[in-house]
């Protein structure tokens, strides 16, 4: 066949991921934001905002991982399994953070007060452990005789634990600048004041992982630094800078849907970055998409299915959306 | 791979899945429930129908974030403690459960937030078909998974190329041998058990002295559920052990207890006793003659596989699988009794009189989960030593973790889901014994801090409650 069935998989799970940390981005986000928002009714609204979609947002990461399970089941055992504690961890964060949604509003006062901190800490425990994922694989995964060869703990190092860090303020930001979209008032001003601070963060997080990766890194490095790729990929760091100066001005003026979709375009330029260092490794730092590809029946009977089924799925997303639009006002449930 | 880890590896994923599979139970069969409600109400316009939606969809929003999270976990662990499974069987597993993600759990999501929350903002004709989207969901992603356990039990329509398995005929790989009798088993499994938590929510509320319509009308449906469901699960588990004997003759051997054949004598049934994998006998065995025969061959003396016939490594654990089939079993029977019970004092006018039945309603209530749970463990314990049947043994699937590691998640594991799970459960039991509430009249009474469809809004405060906020 003349199909790159190990490509087009590789598209579709990089694009599953990226929708993933855009989505669940911020709504793990708000639970990061409860922090510096005390009060019971703007802790409503803000919940109120994603009520309704967060279940789907989730949805993503789920076909990240079946995907990758589909496509390259290689990759899956092995990186699932070098990296089981961080996982483990971050699951448990997303259950204490999913069953919150419910709980919170179920409870009494009293106990209200523990499932907003079980919000809390599941937010962050689960976006902690995702940016931990995402520096360890992003230093490779060793491996032997197709299976996983490193320690159980081999990812308490400085580089995932700064990757763990910068990932809050990624997801910060975005909840912050989607609830300048979703609400009003004083809770508005109180995230549009919020926001600068986070963005010259995430600036900073950038900034560190741009140094930092290609230092750690050779193989990284060449490819950034060698020569046509500088050419190539110099529209990167530039984009990104313009991005974050029309971010920050952007927040000055009644803001409104402007500020959440800069975001978006600076955590995508992020995530492309990351695409540009890895590429076309699945296993960083030596096994490709084609070395770890599955039997090319599963890969093409999968990939009718999701080329078909996605489109469908992005459309009543939107829907949903859709039917949830405008701001969610204090008092107000949805109807 | 040492002993200890494996078994480690084992407890936690039994321990997991056997918590999930708790929550998508009550799911499959309250969406349904509830999209029948939705319809019955928007045909009839009877209020009572509304307000036993708006009850149910609270309690269905509770547990439907527990099966969510809960089945997260379920995903991953494949990846986490199964690597070489995974490695082994994700060309066919991985596409099966891809599958699952694309054509259920999105479905699923997309509509979940209108049905919870959108009634108000699409009307009633786009909300039922939400309703519609979301129960068609949790229906298509049993198939999937089922298809996928099953295909681990009865494994068909693949060969072994480099170690690995691959796929060369899917529809064989999904339909596979005990598939369809494993969706027909499973699916009514769930509807039974919210049957009778339906049933045990109205005994309650009856015994109580609460009587009034809406708690009349969900005794009544739950009854005629269970009248029909309960006989049709014996009849599709008599199928589905048949076709057990056929593929998985070792489980069946088990699940009976039977060990060996004597020259043209009848297999008796035993329908107590305790198998000794020891000594490979029977303790205290209470027999029926020609019981085994009778119900598995269909004929007077018929014979059929006993556990000696097989090397005693490819033996699942007897004892075990022996128990947990006639836990099943049992209940199966009593759920038989009740609906026959209930439908009898419906004949005669008593079903809304008889405090004997809506007790026993009541008592039942759990016992739709416990038989679902110890099905799983009759088929899942009968499957071993394999976790491919007869391709790739249990021990050479799991990911190659020391002890420690697997100690210190199953500990989390085991912690987290207590305190979570029971706290849900707790909401929910609380949710249920506050009963269907008659909403209010379109504007909202005064001191209602919401408009009436506010009951229907699931992230809201309960609406029996309003003292709490305002
Ligand atoms: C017979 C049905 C059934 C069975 C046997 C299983 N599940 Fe399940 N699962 C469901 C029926 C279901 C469901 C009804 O579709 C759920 C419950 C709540 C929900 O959102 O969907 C669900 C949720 C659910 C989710 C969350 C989906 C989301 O984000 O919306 C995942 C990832 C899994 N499951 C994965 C699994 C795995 C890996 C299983 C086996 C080992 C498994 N499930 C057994
Ligand atoms: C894709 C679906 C499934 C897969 C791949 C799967 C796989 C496995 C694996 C790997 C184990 C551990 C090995 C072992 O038994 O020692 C196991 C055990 C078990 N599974 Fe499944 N399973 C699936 C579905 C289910 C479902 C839906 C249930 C429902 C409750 C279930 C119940 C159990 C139980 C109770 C055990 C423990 C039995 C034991 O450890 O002896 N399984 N299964
Ligand atoms: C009433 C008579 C019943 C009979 C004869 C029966 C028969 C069986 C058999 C033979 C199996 C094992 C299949 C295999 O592993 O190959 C099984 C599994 C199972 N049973 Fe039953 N069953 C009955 C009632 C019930 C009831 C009442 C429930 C739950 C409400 C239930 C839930 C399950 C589940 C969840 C499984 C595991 C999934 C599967 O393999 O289908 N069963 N049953």
């Amino acid at each position: 066949m003349g199909i790159d069935l190990a490509l087009l998989w590789a598209i579709i799970i990089l694009f599953g991921v990226m929708m993933y940390v855009v989505m669940d981005g911020f709504d793990l986000g708000i639970g990061v934001l409860y922090l510096f928002v005390p009060g019971k009714d703007d802790r409503d609204v803000m919940m109120n905002t994603v009520a309704p979609v967060w279940d789907g947002n989730e949805t993503w990461l789920v076909l990240g991982g079946a995907g990758l399970l589909a496509a390259f089941p290689l990759a899956y055992a092995v990186i699932l399994s070098a990296f089981m504690l961080p996982l483990v961890f971050m699951l448990l964060g997303l259950i204490f953070r999913g069953v919150a949604f419910e709980f919170r509003f179920k409870a009494g006062a009293s106990a209200r007060h523990f499932w907003d901190k079980a919000f809390i800490a599941g937010s962050i425990a689960a976006t902690f452990f995702q940016g931990v994922t995402l520096g360890a694989y992003i230093d490779g995964v060793p491996i032997a005789n197709g299976a996983y060869a490193g320690g159980p703990l081999d990812w308490l190092r400085p580089f995932p634990i700064f990757t763990g860090f910068g990932l809050i303020v990624a997801y910060a930001l975005l909840g912050c600048t989607w609830l300048v979209f979703k609400t009003e008032g004083r809770l508005q001003r109180r995230m549009v004041q919020l926001a600068r601070p986070l963005t010259l963060g995430l600036l900073a997080v950038i900034i560190a992982l741009s140094v930092w990766t290609p230092l750690a890194h050779p193989r990284i490095a060449e490819r950034w630094f060698s020569m046509p790729n500088l050419l190539w990929f110099a529209p990167v760091p530039v984009l990104v800078a313009l991005t974050a100066y029309a971010l920050l001005r952007a927040l000055r003026t009644e803001p409104h849907a402007g500020p959440f979709l800069l975001t978006l375009v600076l955590v995508f330029l992020g995530y492309s970055g990351l695409g540009i260092s890895l590429w076309p490794n699945v296993i960083p730092p030596d096994v490709s998409i084609w070395d770890a590809s599955g039997p090319a029946q599963s890969q093409g009977f999968t990939l009718v299915g999701a080329l078909l089924i996605i489109p469908m799925i992005l459309m009543y997303t939107a829907w949903s959306y859709y039917v949830f639009r405008g701001k969610v006002k204090s008092g107000e449930g949805y109807h | 791979m040492d002993a200890d880890a494996l078994l480690l590896a084992r407890i936690q994923f039994g321990f997991t899945i056997s918590f999930h599979i708790i929550f998508p139970a009550i799911t499959i069969g309250l969406a349904s429930y509830l999209f029948v409600l939705e319809a019955c109400w928007l045909k009839t316009g009877k209020p009572v129908f509304r307000d036993l939606y708006a009850y149910w969809l609270r309690i269905f929003a509770v547990n439907f974030a527990m099966g969510v999270v809960s089945g997260l976990v379920m995903a991953y662990q494949f990846g986490t403690n199964w690597s070489y499974f995974s490695q082994f069987a994700g060309g066919i597993t991985g596409p099966l459960l891809a599958y699952e993600v694309l054509t259920a759990f999105f479905l699923e999501a997309g509509f979940l937030g209108v049905m919870l929350f959108g009634l108000k903002r699409v009307g009633p004709g786009l909300h039922l078909f939400a309703t519609f989207m979301v129960a068609l969901g949790t229906l298509i992603s049993a198939t999937w998974i089922l298809a996928s356990n099953s295909w681990m039990q009865t494994p068909a329509g693949f060969e072994i190329v480099g170690g690995r398995a691959v796929p060369v005929d899917w529809i064989a790989v999904i339909l596979n041998p005990s598939f369809p009798y494993r969706l027909a088993h499973m699916s009514m499994a769930a509807f039974l058990a919210t049957a009778l938590m339906v049933a045990a929510a109205a005994g309650w509320h009856l015994l109580r002295g609460r009587d009034d319509p809406a708690v009349r009308k969900m005794m009544s449906m739950a009854m005629w559920m269970l009248l029909f469901a309960a006989p049709l699960q014996l009849a599709i588990g008599d199928l589905h052990g048949l076709n057990t004997l056929r593929h998985q003759p070792a489980k069946l051997a088990a699940i009976e207890g039977h060990w060996e054949n004597e020259p043209g004598r009848a297999v008796p049934f035993t329908l107590v006793g305790w198998p000794d994998m020891r000594q490979e006998k029977n303790h205290f065995a209470v027999e029926i003659p020609h019981g085994g025969s009778l119900l598995l061959t269909h004929s007077w003396d018929g014979q059929f596989p006993g556990l000696k016939e097989f090397a005693p490594q490819d033996r699942p654990n007897a004892t075990v699988v022996f128990w947990t089939f006639r836990l099943m079993v049992g209940l199966g029977l009593l759920m038989i009794a009740l609906a026959a019970w209930g439908a009898w004092a419906r004949w005669r006018g008593r079903l809304f009189e008889s405090r004997a039945l809506w007790r026993c309603a009541l008592y039942m209530g759990p016992s739709g989960l416990v038989a679902m749970i110890a099905g799983w463990m009759t088929t899942e314990v009968g499957r071993q030593p394999w976790i491919v049947y007869g391709v790739m043994r249990t021990a050479d699937g799991v990911s190659p973790h020391g002890a420690g590691e697997l100690a210190l998640t199953l500990a989390l594991f085991v912690v987290v889901y207590f305190v979570l799970f029971g706290a849900g459960t707790v909401y929910m039991l609380q949710l249920i014994g506050r009963g269907p509430a008659p909403m209010a009249e379109p504007e909202g009474g005064p001191g209602e801090q919401r408009t009436p469809s506010r009951p229907l809004s699931a992230a809201g405060p309960a609406a029996a409650a309003p003292s709490e906020h305002g």
